[in-house]
């Protein structure tokens, strides 16, 4: 049994001597050309002339192309048909893609791109929430509302009140692997597509629109990505549509790959939100009722905004049953990049907003951060979450008075798998919590200078994509005469391991061992209309899918060989790389050569759909989630009050993964959403200037985690209790959640700052040295830099 | 322009090489060895680590802004030649497969080259050797690991080559020419030199002052890769071995402005430690083992970091010009925002640095701790006697557009009593000195509110208080 061994990464032989190729290794033919972009040096405005010769005359220049030169309306859109490829005259944002220049190298279509001489009409850019708002600039017609209860007048009623507003900045997906596509041209006026892309589905539907062909003409194919994180959920279609039109218009390959600078230009990012806040809770800290306004800028286009903004929504009760919530959301469109997916799409936002009010009302009250939390954790669920036959033996003892009725979310679902109330037990005593909590006041009591802070945050992250439609897999699985097997799905690799737990789920079904499944490429050509690898949904779709593939398969072969030795199907065993069908042992290659010399076909393809979804975005009810995923972390830090330098000392996690389809890479899932959380919270500043220019376009100025920035004492854990829910091997989705385990970073760092003061640090996100010293200069009264 | 050097074991003569092709295109698109990746083109994410070598050790390096002609006469190694001949892992390698130290794998190639070339130092300082080298999805957890893990394997066969092939005397790359003189040069017009002393360089320098000087390329590299400029003659500095020395004596430390960072944070450690252990934080070791102590200077960047130490240790800087020197205080030689006190043909021979009892303290406040460019830097050296400040010298970088001296700070520093008191009396001061800007990396008023800050961090550290947060412990 191949599932839940911590075998390595299916490619890690490939990624350790240099042999994996990403899209831009791929060997070319001699004549292919390379493409750049002309972009916007102007935020937004009107394009009145466009003097391209210089671009036409440079070294290396084949051809340059506007939006008026292009065969078709080349939209790159994931949502709304509002991203023309080439601006059509109006420009939303500095760097938006103007024109494209297509060369004989890379270096030469860079060069050229910078000699074109542009005159634009400019008009004031909208770039700020507060610009936005003023002028109404937004998605959709007004706000977002989702109610539950009356929570204006249930705060009205409570004890105590707090309110308060807290800024989150965005975050730049930093893949390593910044984005690239290959177009080969094919017979027929047909296209191939290389792309590193999470969604391959709809690269070959927007290059099919943009050639004015069926999708049937067109083929894309992702073996993998350099890190996606769900930058390359929409934000690979402009280079996949680039590379394809204008190899239709050269009749050549043509190859695209943005320099990091102007990768971090175009392309969009984590949505930065401002969340204001007000509760009333009782004098132990529960909750009463909660008021949120999230305002989210979005950027220029649509993109994947609306989904995000709800994932906000949907998370702004993280683990804390809301007894009255009112929840209000504003898109607002803003002349900036265009704002897309990220890890968590959505909810680390909406997380940090009730986070921040659990810190808030725990200082008001006097507690610790802890018990304010724990206090409002939803209700247990009565069998501790799990169905019965997964529950391990070694599990603390649940306390009657935990078992309630089950609670509602603030959208309406029942959360019935609700399991935070023992892992954070868990976590409290392996982490020594409270010992260490105590240590912490005495340290900030005898250091003037340095202070540190601690704080545990939980996470209950919805597993589904909120677009039901979107929850279905497909897959192609071929046994081979030798007994080797191919499996294919729709997922993508983008480091996650997502090949490598599929493969091994197969390894399972046939019991072979791992070294005769091969996963092969994404294509669309194999597996058709998937969705994007994203929503952590990956394996919980893709496995499910690929086992229903083997399973097809396995029993074909067990009917016959059944038949054949005169056994009940039922007696055949896959097992150890054999097939046991009663006293007849054959290894699975003669098994496999015996059906195929009898017609049994080897092929099949395998479909899932997840069961029990019905969600109505727009009024915010339903069940949009299939289960949630667990988890929660403990960080200790510490900071310089004369600087706002910060560290982060320790961090201990506790994270739910059901069932490990592969422990060791789901570990790996933990440790790096966790360092990437907290560089977002942290280090990580995108910072524009007041034309609408991001300053912060590079490593050398945008400050992902180092390797000395994760915390030196480091100690994941998982959970390992199973799925309620019916997922492949009760498994849980890992892509997400974990990232979300940094905003402990950031509650602790609060903690850090409160130790200098009395009063409430109400620390904006990312907590950069500087914020960190106006925090403390607050705090202690001094007015603050 | 002809060069020659060992990749990966074998020999390489390359003819007619444009002198800024840089060595990850050459070995991307030319040579097809696509294992060494491009991240960012800049030098800061690591993914392009190649291990260079030369009869003075093995150094990681970044290929993105490395130029071919700097690796005349040496060795290099990439992903590809760091397994053996024979495929056989190299214990790093495996010690990253068996912990699961790729998940993308993307970042990985350029891992495991620092992995490796500090495997073959034998050094396992690994928050030192990897600084330079980004992940965004491991969370570097069991990078760590697999370093750890492959500290004791002994270093390969293969991987020990290089350094004998290069000294052994039968072994011959092949001499190129250096360029020669100018209007004597055997390429005419230059397209790139090699002066291989700094009299060669005066000359070919002063008849050529419109050229650019390469020394680590880890500025220069991005005039090329970023900004897309053409370079007019470039003349590499890499074979002036006389600019290369450091001398220590009884009253001066020199250090030719052609010292690595890496060697100029080795060089100063026993004398000013604070010095190299800010060094440290200069870039990353892919950087420091390319930068040089010249360049830093020449280049008259408000933020780079050795112009403020230096201006507090009250250095002298020496400028050459043909057969003309002169010296002066290092802290005249920044005249105003991207202009110097050098003329045209001039360059930066060396910088001396008085010997004196050690006051230095440098303090680098970045947002990241690991190879970020300062917000600011802020150089510290106050001499006390009997109690009361006797001399001062504090020096900034990143709170004007050059690096500055406070010198109304020192001033009403001098003769008070070294106590809280007179570092907040010196408070008013610190506007006098420095308005500084805003940019993307801190507010003016967070830099001036750090600098005063720093200040007293420097007596709280000089009383014995615990200032760093780099050395707290959960």
């Amino acid at each position: 049994m191949s599932v839940s061994e911590s075998l390595p990464h299916d490619a890690a032989r490939l990624h350790v001597t240099g042999a994996a190729r990403y899209v831009d290794d791929i060997p070319v033919p001699r004549d292919t050309l390379h493409l750049a972009f002309g972009l916007s040096d102007i935020a937004r405005g009107r394009i009145t002339a466009m003097a391209l010769a210089e671009v036409r005359r440079a070294p290396g220049v084949v051809a340059v192309l506007t939006a008026a030169d292009l065969p078709h309306d080349a939209d790159c859109s994931p949502s709304a048909h509002d991203e023309p490829l080439l601006s059509t005259g109006a420009i939303h944002y500095h760097g938006q893609p103007l024109f494209l220049v297509i060369a004989t190298d890379h270096l030469a279509a860079r060069r050229a791109a910078h000699l074109a001489v542009l005159t634009c009409a400019q008009e004031p850019p909208i770039l700020t929430i507060d610009e936005a708002l003023a002028a109404d600039s937004r998605f959709e017609e007004g706000p977002r509302l989702w109610q539950k209860g009356d929570a204006a007048a249930a705060i009205a009623g409570a004890p105590h009140v707090v309110e308060g507003v807290i800024g989150i900045g965005g975050q730049e997906h930093f893949y390593l692997e910044g984005q690239a596509a290959l177009a080969l041209p094919q017979e027929n006026g047909d296209m191939l597509v290389h792309a590193s892309t999470q969604h391959p589905t709809e690269v070959q539907h927007k290059v099919a629109d943009a050639l004015g062909r069926p999708m049937h003409a067109v083929r894309v194919e992702t073996r993998r990505m350099g890190g996606g994180f769900g930058g390359k959920e929409s934000q690979a279609n402009a280079l996949a549509v680039a590379c394809a039109v204008a190899a239709h218009v050269t009749g050549r390959p043509c190859k695209m790959r943005y320099d990091r600078d102007d990768d971090m230009a175009i392309t969009g990012k984590r949505h930065d939100f401002r969340i204001t806040y007000r509760a009333g809770f009782d004098n132990t800290g529960r909750l009463t009722g909660v008021e949120f306004v999230q305002y989210a800028r979005c950027g220029w286009s649509q993109d994947l905004s609306l989904p995000v903004a709800d994932r906000a929504m949907l998370h702004a009760d993280n683990a804390y049953h809301l007894p009255a919530a009112r929840i209000e959301s504003h898109r607002l469109r803003t002349n900036t990049a265009s704002a897309t997916a990220f890890r968590g799409f959505g909810g680390p936002q909406g997380m940090v907003g009730i986070e921040r009010v659990m810190d808030h009302i725990a200082h008001v009250l006097g507690l610790d951060p802890l018990a304010v939390r724990q206090r409002n954790y939803y209700a247990a669920a009565a069998d501790g979450g799990l169905s019965a036959p997964h529950a391990p033996a070694a599990r603390p003892p649940e306390g009657i008075s935990r078992q309630m009725k089950p609670q509602t979310t603030p959208y309406g679902q029942v959360v019935e798998d609700f399991i935070l109330h023992e892992m954070t037990t868990a976590l409290v005593a392996s982490s020594d919590y409270h010992a260490r909590r105590d240590a912490v006041a005495a340290w900030n009591a005898a250091n003037p200078v340095l202070k540190k802070g601690i704080a545990l945050t939980p996470v209950k992250f919805g597993i589904s994509f909120t677009l039901t439609h979107l929850n279905q897999a497909g897959a192609l699985v071929h046994v081979y005469q030798d007994g080797s097997v191919a499996i294919n799905h729709g997922g993508t690799e983008m480091g996650q391991g997502l090949f490598q737990k599929v493969a091994q789920v197969a390894a399972a079904r046939f019991g072979l061992s791992q070294g005769a499944i091969r996963i092969t490429a994404t294509d669309t050509a194999k597996v058709p209309n998937t969705s994007a690898t994203a929503a952590s949904s990956g394996s919980d779709l893709n496995g499910m899918a690929v086992r229903a593939a083997c399973d097809t398969i396995r029993e074909r072969m067990a009917e016959f060989l059944a038949e054949y030795h005169q056994q009940r199907p039922d007696e055949v065993v896959f097992a150890g790389g054999a097939v046991q069908a009663g006293a007849h042992r054959l290894s699975f290659a003669e098994a496999a050569r015996l059906c195929y010399e009898h017609r049994i076909s080897l092929s099949s393809t395998g479909f899932y759909k997840t069961p029990g979804l019905a969600w109505d975005r727009i009024r915010g009810q339903g069940r949009p989630f299939f289960y949630f995923a667990y988890g929660a972390a403990v960080t200790e830090v510490v900071i310089d009050t004369l600087s706002g330098e910060n560290r982060i000392l320790r961090a201990d996690i506790l994270h739910d993964c059901g069932t490990s389809l592969n422990p060791a890479l789901d570990i790996g899932q933990i440790e790096g959403g966790y360092v990437q959380g907290a560089g977002w919270l942290t280090t990580e500043e995108l910072v524009w200037d007041a034309a609408g220019r991001l300053r912060t376009h590079a490593p050398s100025t945008y400050k992902i985690p180092a390797f000395s920035d994760r915390p030196e004492v480091f100690n994941v854990a998982l959970w390992d209790a199973g799925n309620r829910a019916e997922t492949i091997y009760r498994s849980k989705a890992v892509g997400e959640p974990p990232l979300m385990l940094g905003i402990s970073a950031l509650m602790a760092l609060s903690d850090a700052v409160a130790a200098c003061g009395p009063g409430y640090p109400a620390l904006d996100a990312p907590a950069t040295p500087e914020r960190i010293l106006r925090a403390v200069e607050r705090q202690r009264g001094c007015g603050g830099v | 322009m002809t060069i020659s050097f060992l990749l990966n074991g074998e020999t390489v003569a390359l003819r007619d090489v444009a002198p800024t092709r840089t060595l990850l295109d050459w070995l991307r698109e030319t040579r097809g060895l696509t294992g060494t990746k491009e991240g960012c083109n800049e030098g800061d994410c690591g993914a392009c680590t190649v291990i260079v070598t030369d009869d003075t050790g093995s150094r990681a390096l970044n290929a993105c802004i490395l130029f071919l002609p700097q690796l005349q006469g040496r060795a290099v190694r990439t992903v590809e030649g760091i397994s053996g001949p024979d495929g056989q892992l190299h214990p790093v390698q495996q010690a990253m497969i068996e912990h699961h130290g790729s998940q993308c794998g993307f970042c990985t190639p350029g891992f495991i080259a620092a992995m490796a070339c500090a495997h073959l130092r034998g050094d396992t300082d690994h928050d030192r050797s990897l600084a330079g080298n980004l992940c965004r999805c491991t969370g570097y957890a069991p990078i760590l690991r697999a370093a750890r893990a492959a500290e004791t394997a002994p270093v390969p066969d293969w991987m020990q080559t290089d350094r004998a092939a290069l000294a052994d005397p039968g072994f011959c790359l092949g001499e190129i020419p250096s360029g020669g003189p100018a209007g004597r040069g055997v390429d005419s017009p230059p397209r790139g030199q090699h002066p291989q002393s700094a009299d060669e360089l005066a000359e070919i320098y002063a008849a050529n002052p419109d050229a650019t000087l390469i020394a680590g390329a880890t500025d220069v590299g991005l005039w090329v890769t970023k900004q897309l400029r053409d370079l007019d003659g470039p003349i590499f500095l890499g074979g002036c071995a006389d600019l290369q020395e450091v001398a220590v004596t009884d009253s001066h430390i020199r250090i030719g402005a052609g010292v690595t960072v890496a060697r100029l944070m080795q060089a100063i450690a026993p004398h000013h430690p604070s010095y190299a252990a800010m060094l440290r934080r200069y870039g990353s070791d892919q950087v420091r083992c390319a930068a040089t102590l010249g360049g830093n200077i020449a280049n008259g960047s408000p933020i780079g970091d050795n112009a403020p130490a230096l201006i507090a240790l009250g250095a002298t800087l020496h400028l050459r010009r043909g057969e003309v020197r002169r010296s002066l205080p290092i802290g005249d030689f920044f005249l105003d925002y991207g202009k110097q006190d050098r003329a045209p043909g001039e360059f930066v021979e060396a910088v001396t640095i008085p010997r004196q009892p050690d006051r230095l303290r440098c303090y680098k406040i970045s947002k990241r701790f690991d190879q970020d460019i300062s917000a600011l830097l802020g150089c510290f050296s106050i001499t006390v006697e009997d109690g009361r400040v006797q001399a001062a010298r504090i020096a900034f970088g990143g709170m004007a557009g050059i690096p500055k001296r406070a010198a109304h700070v020192e001033a009403a520093l001098i003769g008070q009593p070294w106590e809280e008191a007179s570092v907040l009396a010196a408070g008013d001061a610190w506007g006098r000195d420095f308005t500084p800007l805003s940019d993307m990396r801190a507010s003016d008023a967070y830099r001036l509110a750090t600098a005063r800050n720093l200040l007293m961090r420097y007596l709280l550290e000089d009383q014995g208080a615990p200032v760093s947060v780099l050395e707290v412990r959960a």
